[in-house]
């Protein structure tokens, strides 16, 4: 029992509206998490440094883990779970990950892809150190980011009409 | 990591959040992107019972220009700064300052008030306002009242801000068209606190400096206005030597830490080198127009 009373959040989370009462100090990735049982977006530092937290809200990147559900209140917010095409194929950026093996353990890519999807809407077409400057606010412990990297390029190629051809090394 | 429970509140107005804060004395806190605020509720280390929400004063998140004057309201995103078209035209070191905060994610949600009303002695923008000669726009319950960013500052995490007070705008007067500028910051990786940052805005009348400000981020308990170097560069051509010159006048105003970032030592001699790239860069921008 806690003194303070819940409030009502009302959101869209990967399309659809959600009503929810939450005390206000949940933060949005436990509310994901426990309330929705969403567990794509991960909680990884807990002090907004690692980034696997990475949701995208009403089209920008926030980490999720430094702010609050009732933040969020009308908001529309996409988690990896909403990623995918409408008919269930990969999206271009899921694909890309899996071709060019941006991920080894796996627990910073529900963050890095998220990430990835907001800094292709904002540079379609980014140069490599647009997407290592676009993605330094998530850390990934075991590929050096290198396919990262290599993964986001084929998915700009890819929303882009291209093949992507990779750089020789 | 759990915050402890607090109110939240979310007013549609200042008056209203001045009233709010009023009303619940030291147990509220001012809130908007909450990057600073939520790390240290999640550590315990703030516990305040009523958070007041600046999100809802849409007020708050304009950008203004009054010609001479460009107004920023307090919970402007540095994102917001960064995507500008105004201050790319008209104060472009906003933007080159903001990209070299944080990461994109936070850049989302930090805001330029809460970054320069903090107090955080590792924070960018505060140095930036001291060399700019902005003023802060202070709202209380007898009103609202203006103090410069040179005066605003007192020790880390202690400034003129008094409890019951919110800053609602920064007030920046333009430097005129074709000053040069530069944010030059050392940090040992993206997101970090500059081990040692310095800004620098000129204005060159043909080959003479005819104006500067310079002024200097985390090294010293609060950010720090260079007076005398800023002084001592006007009405030269910018020489090797009085770029020297300037460098050891900032250099010795600064009292740094010795910390991670690295001896008391070495960061006093990094803020002269961050002083003396900034110089170059500034004026070369104001040769070249760039």
């Amino acid at each position: 029992m806690s003194e303070i009373d819940t409030i009502p959040v009302s959101l869209t989370v990967n399309g659809r509206k959600v009503q929810r009462f939450v005390e206000p100090r949940t933060l949005l990735i436990h509310f994901l998490r426990e309330e929705l049982n969403l567990t794509g977006a991960h909680i990884g530092c807990e002090t907004s440094h690692c980034g696997a937290c990475t949701v995208e809200i009403d089209g920008a990147s926030v980490k999720s883990c430094t702010m609050f559900a009732v933040q969020a209140n009308g908001a529309s917010v996409t988690t990896v779970e909403g990623l995918a095409n409408a008919d269930g194929t990969l999206h271009a950026l899921q694909e890309g990950f899996r071709q060019m093996h941006g991920l080894q353990c796996g627990f910073c890519t529900p963050g890095m892809l998220m990430r990835a999807k907001v800094l292709l809407s904002e540079n379609p077409d980014p140069t490599e150190e647009e997407i290592r400057f676009g993605i330094a606010g998530n850390l990934c412990r075991c590929t050096g980011y290198q396919n990262i990297v290599k993964a986001i390029q084929y998915a700009a190629a890819k929303l882009n009409g291209r093949t992507y051809q990779e750089a020789a090394e | 990591m759990i915050p402890g429970p607090f109110v939240y509140h979310r007013p549609a107005s200042v008056g209203e959040a001045v009233g709010l804060l009023a009303a619940h004395g030291e147990d509220a806190r001012p809130f908007a992107g909450g990057h600073s605020l939520i790390p240290m509720m999640k550590l315990r280390m703030a516990a305040p019972s009523h958070l007041v929400d600046l999100a809802g004063i849409s007020d708050l998140a304009t950008i203004r220009d009054e010609g001479s004057t460009v107004v920023i309201g307090a919970t402007v995103t540095q994102a917001a700064l960064i995507r500008s078209d105004l201050l790319a035209a008209r104060l472009p070191i906003l933007r080159e300052t903001a990209l070299q905060i944080a990461d994109p994610q936070i850049r989302t949600k930090g805001t330029l008030g809460g970054n320069v009303a903090n107090g955080d002695p590792g924070n960018d923008m505060p140095a930036l306002m001291q060399c700019l000669g902005a003023t802060y726009v202070l709202a209380g319950p007898d009103g609202s009242r203006e103090v410069a960013a040179r005066d605003f500052y007192e020790a880390a995490y202690f400034t003129l801000l008094q409890p019951g007070e919110i800053l609602t705008a920064v007030r920046i007067p333009v430097p005129p068209a074709g000053h040069g500028y530069a944010y030059e910051k050392l940090k040992r990786k993206i997101g970090d606190y500059a081990t040692a940052a310095a800004a620098v805005v000129l204005t060159l009348d043909g080959s003479t400096v005819a104006s500067a400000a310079i002024a200097l981020t985390n090294v010293a308990s609060t950010p720090l206005f260079a007076e005398e170097a800023s002084r001592l560069v006007v009405g030269t051509s910018l020489d090797a030597a009085t770029v020297k010159a300037a460098a050891e006048a900032a250099k010795a105003i600064t009292d740094p830490a010795t910390d991670g970032r690295g001896t008391a030592e070495y960061r006093r001699e990094m803020a002269g080198v961050m002083v003396a790239r900034a110089l170059v860069k500034a004026a070369d921008r104001a040769r070249t127009g760039a």
